[in-house]
């Protein structure tokens, strides 16, 4: 390659991303279909049974990686939403918008995992411990973004006030990642540290990071798949619209 | 280890496969999900576009 500098804001038009975003699609989700089937073999038929949980344990390898996306989609619809406002590119804050319900699903999954997995191990559906209360006001949080894009007709508007939502709300975040350490939480401490404490098998952790990719890959593949849907609802009066060969069969 | 005693999961049927079956389902039904979404708004689209045609050809 050459020092020639990549001009970031050619793909900020909606124009160019569109098709774009349609050769990515099928990569990431051939990527996530391979990483995901992988990982459902390794969490089932080669990771070992646990000493103290036995076979319950193995919803980690959906628990732990449903709960990282549910955090990090948040975080990179937040920095979506700081570039739509700083740089007032429309792209970013469909970006923003496309990746919302994808990180609501994996907050769910958190959740729902969470409680089939404390049921047998602490003897309760739901506790209001730090943890598992942070998360759930992550998922109100996700809901309360799509919630107050859809209920303001003005798309303009409904953009700028999701991104201060979004942005507000992301004092959440490391609440939720260290409310393990903050308070006495009855949510066992990170399985995977900042500063590379694992403390867990290999295979374990290997499992977990290949699922992790996995659901990293597919929500990249949806989110992409969905901002095409919504660059056309945004964009339909425009001309290079019309010439798609898929709108004029 | 048998089949039988693999869908057993050593008594915790019910949590992992609530777990992992939750998930598949979510994780299959997104995806076809958005493509309904984008088939209908690209079909919405087209014909949107033949009525303006024939309004003003």
């Amino acid at each position: 390659m050459s020092s020639r500098l990549v001009n970031w804001f050619h793909f900020s038009s909606p124009a160019t991303f569109y098709p774009l975003a349609g050769r990515l699609v099928p990569i990431f989700a051939v990527i996530a279909v391979i990483l995901i089937a992988v990982g459902l073999y390794l969490s089932f038929f080669v990771a070992p049974t646990d000493y103290k949980q036995g076979e319950g344990y193995r919803i980690i390898f959906v628990h732990v990686p449903a709960a990282w996306m549910s955090m990090f989609i948040y975080l990179v619809m937040a920095f979506w939403a700081a570039l739509g406002l700083i740089f007032n590119t429309r792209l970013s804050m469909m970006m923003a918008q496309a990746l919302a319900p994808t990180g609501a699903l994996f907050t769910f999954l958190a959740l729902w995992t969470g409680a089939f997995w404390g049921k047998p191990m602490w003897g309760a559906w739901w506790v209001w411990d730090a943890r598992l209360t942070s998360e759930l006001i992550l998922f109100f949080l996700y809901m309360g973004y799509i919630a107050l894009q859809g209920a303001i007709d003005d798309t303009r508007r409904a953009d700028r006030a999701g991104a201060i939502l979004l942005l507000v709300g992301v004092v959440n975040i490391p609440i939720i990642y260290f409310s393990v350490k903050w308070w006495n939480t009855l949510h066992q401490g990170a399985s995977v540290s900042l500063r590379g404490d694992v403390s867990m098998a290999t295979t374990m952790l290997v499992t977990m990071l290949i699922m992790a990719l996995g659901f990293w890959a597919y929500s990249i593949a949806v989110a992409l798949k969905r901002v095409r849907c919504i660059i056309l609802e945004r964009e339909r009066d425009a001309g290079w619209v019309g010439k798609l060969p898929e709108i004029r069969a | 280890m048998n089949w039988s005693e693999f869908w057993h999961m050593g008594g915790y049927a019910l949590y992992v496969w609530a777990s992992f079956g939750v998930t598949a389902l979510l994780m299959i039904a997104e995806p076809l999900l958005v493509g309904g979404r984008c088939r209908n708004v690209r079909r919405r689209i087209a014909r949107l576009r033949r009525l303006q045609q024939e309004e003003n050809p």
